[in-house]
């Protein structure tokens, strides 16, 4: 599923608001998760799961195809969780 | 950020009324749930993908009793953050 197709899907569920509309919606919607995470926030889903900013630190990493050492410095990533509810409906688990 | 921190961006920044802000919001998480309980995986282009993968079974064991269980196949969910959120979120931190 893509973005547009997410957008489609949403339209039919949602019939006072135009498909256009919509998709602003949705950009967003994404636009501003995604400033969260880059200010450090986590974002936290009820019911399908939390992102969160991870820091990672500085090592010392192999080049795997050169055997090399390299340093690797301090960074951060991005770590989703998913949430419980969602697992569960993943395994379906009651 | 929450749900709700969601609903008033989309309420002061769009002007979209709060009633409606909810129902697209949880609209579009429902639908990306939906997707991925089918087995697809959902791209947003700009964020991330979300995959569903598959673990097979494997034999751990309870670190208090130390006792050996079987950890039975289980379905899990990825995401991997697009190249562009990595990239600006690398830049701004």
């Amino acid at each position: 599923m893509t973005k547009s197709m997410l957008t489609e899907k949403v339209s039919e569920r949602l019939k006072e608001l135009t498909r256009k509309q919509i998709a602003v919606i949705i950009n967003t919607i994404f636009d501003n998760m995604k400033e969260a995470l880059n200010k450090g926030e986590k974002i936290e889903i009820r019911g399908f799961g939390i992102f969160r900013i991870k820091e990672r630190k500085a090592k010392i990493a192999r080049n795997p195809k050169t055997g090399q050492k390299v340093s690797v410095s301090e960074r951060k990533t991005i770590h989703f969780k998913t949430g419980k509810a969602l697992h569960n409906a993943l395994n379906k688990i009651k | 950020m929450t749900k709700i921190d969601i609903i008033d961006l989309l309420y002061e920044r769009m002007g979209l009324p709060k009633r409606e802000a909810r129902e697209v919001v949880d609209a579009v998480f429902d639908t990306i749930k939906n997707t991925l309980i089918a087995g697809e995986q959902v791209k947003i282009a700009g964020f991330g993908t979300f995959n569903i993968r598959k673990k097979g079974s494997r034999k751990g064991r309870n670190p208090r009793t130390k006792e050996e269980v079987e950890i039975k196949p289980r379905k899990v969910l990825v995401f991997k953050a697009s190249s562009e959120l990595k990239k600006t979120h690398r830049e701004s931190s």
